[in-house]
């Protein structure tokens, strides 16, 4: 934990750094949970299309769960929940869930999985039959298939939902503040209760509110830079 | 799987979660109603301004969203009253999330009343009608039906959110929940418990929007 010394506040720059560290925090937890949880979504968006019930369930189940259930819930499960078995805190993933930072990162992306996966899913189906036919009749296998032709094409058709996905994170990355962690609605909470005002909240606020917007931008110009081969 | 006699608490619990939620999109869709009626208002002095505060209740996390409105709320009437005034967890949490679901809504109702077809509202024009009977009897019936999917989303999202007023000290599932966790020491149980009623909550809800949509489109043809 970082220590706050609550009574050195009321310096602006002290407040400036506060909320600094803050956005380290927020900015680490949304873009390790955001890479890793794109990266998981591949497989478990194609076991969710699979022919075979084998794959297609666990991936449905596992989608059902964590959309369906509140992130903080989850959030407590893993981080409060899992301590219960002694197992679990004698293997060797237990130094890693003990902690919040990656606790929160393992749980925010393991939430995030779930959601990509169906922007994922959307993707590949609308992937044109005939470019999945052509790849097989010109011999390729279902791997190759998916690497070269598929998931390029269904990429570039999702980035809007994806944008929209991450602007969705950005603002589920406030709840690793319930398990301690000092994010930017962490500091703004810490803050407004040390001075007994709403305004570091707001500060808070104008934060996500900037990070948002850039996020907005990025993947505009990702979009416009993936989009050349259309307009040529 | 055990709860230790705490199932009477979740079921106290579930009915606050509930509460919380039914009163929320309540008042998010009239809010919601309102808002895209100001978006859609020819005075740019209203829908300007209705339109940024709807894209900044969209932008910011709907946690921080609560915590504002709880913590600023008691500030200001302190402020007002010049005592102190305490709200309740679940005013502030209705307040709050009433005006999230609002800002969603109204972008769905915005979109809703533009799917009306112009000729319907000039037919009911022509027919007589003064432009509120217009409103209730033919804008608001159609637009609701082109509303509910996404009102359904919404619904689902305010269950969820409704467990985030727990930590401002709401008696919902979550927070009973929570205190099993901690009296029994076994907190793998209780949240994992809270998770199943969670999700349960919302597979119920899906039957229940499956009605309304039907009951929303039953004067169209069926193809």
């Amino acid at each position: 934990m970082m220590g706050v010394d609550l009574s050195t506040l009321g310096g602006l720059s002290d407040t400036a750094a506060l909320f600094g560290r803050g956005l380290v925090i927020t900015l680490e937890l949304l873009v390790v949970s955001t890479v890793l949880a794109m990266v998981l979504a591949v497989p478990l968006a194609v076991a969710r299309l699979s022919a075979n019930p084998f794959f297609r369930w666990p991936a449905f189940a596992y989608s059902a769960f964590f959309r369906g259930t509140p992130l903080l819930v989850q959030i407590f499960l893993f981080y409060y929940g899992l301590s219960q078995f002694p197992w679990i805190r004698q293997s060797i993933a237990w130094p890693f869930l003990r902690d919040a930072f990656p606790c929160a990162q393992v749980v925010l992306t393991l939430n995030m999985v779930a959601y990509v996966a169906e922007v994922v899913r959307g993707g590949i189906m609308a992937v044109p039959s005939g470019e999945k036919e052509a790849a097989l009749s010109v011999g390729m296998g279902p791997f190759l298939m998916y690497r070269r032709i598929i998931l390029p094409r269904a990429f570039r058709l999702m980035l809007p939902a994806l944008s929209n996905e991450v602007a969705i994170q950005l603002k589920s990355t406030s709840l690793a503040c319930t398990i301690t962690l000092l994010d930017v609605t962490g500091v703004g909470r810490r803050l407004a209760a040390a001075s007994y005002s709403t305004e570091p909240l707001i500060v808070a606020g104008v934060i996500y509110m900037i990070l948002a917007f850039l996020i907005g931008r990025v993947f505009k110009l990702a979009e416009a830079r993936l989009s050349f081969q259309r307009r040529a | 799987m055990a709860l230790f006699g705490y199932e009477a608490q979740l079921l106290q619990g579930i009915l606050v979660t509930l509460e919380v939620a039914v009163a929320s999109a309540v008042f998010g869709v009239l809010l919601g109603i309102l808002g895209a009626a100001a978006k859609l208002s020819r005075h740019a002095w209203i829908s300007r301004p209705v339109g940024a505060v709807t894209d900044l209740l969209r932008g910011i996390p709907e946690f921080l969203i609560l915590l504002i409105c709880y913590f600023g709320l008691t500030n200001l009437l302190t402020g007002w009253f010049g005592t102190r005034v305490d709200i309740s967890p679940f005013a502030g949490g209705v307040f709050a999330l009433s005006i999230v679901f609002g800002a969603y809504a109204s972008e769905a109702f915005r979109g809703a009343f533009l799917g009306v077809s112009a000729g319907q509202l000039e037919a009911a024009h022509a027919f007589g009608m003064r432009p509120l009977q217009v409103f209730f009897r033919i804008h608001l019936p159609q637009a609701w039906r082109l509303a509910l999917p996404s009102l359904n989303n919404q619904w689902q999202n305010v269950i969820k959110d409704s467990s985030l007023v727990s930590i401002v000290g709401l008696e919902d599932l979550m927070r009973k929940a929570q205190i099993g966790a901690q009296v029994t020491k076994h907190p793998f149980n209780f949240y994992i418990a809270a998770a199943l009623v969670y999700l349960l909550l919302l597979t119920l809800s899906n039957p229940l929007f499956n009605l309304l949509e039907r009951r929303a489109g039953r004067g169209l043809r069926r193809r």
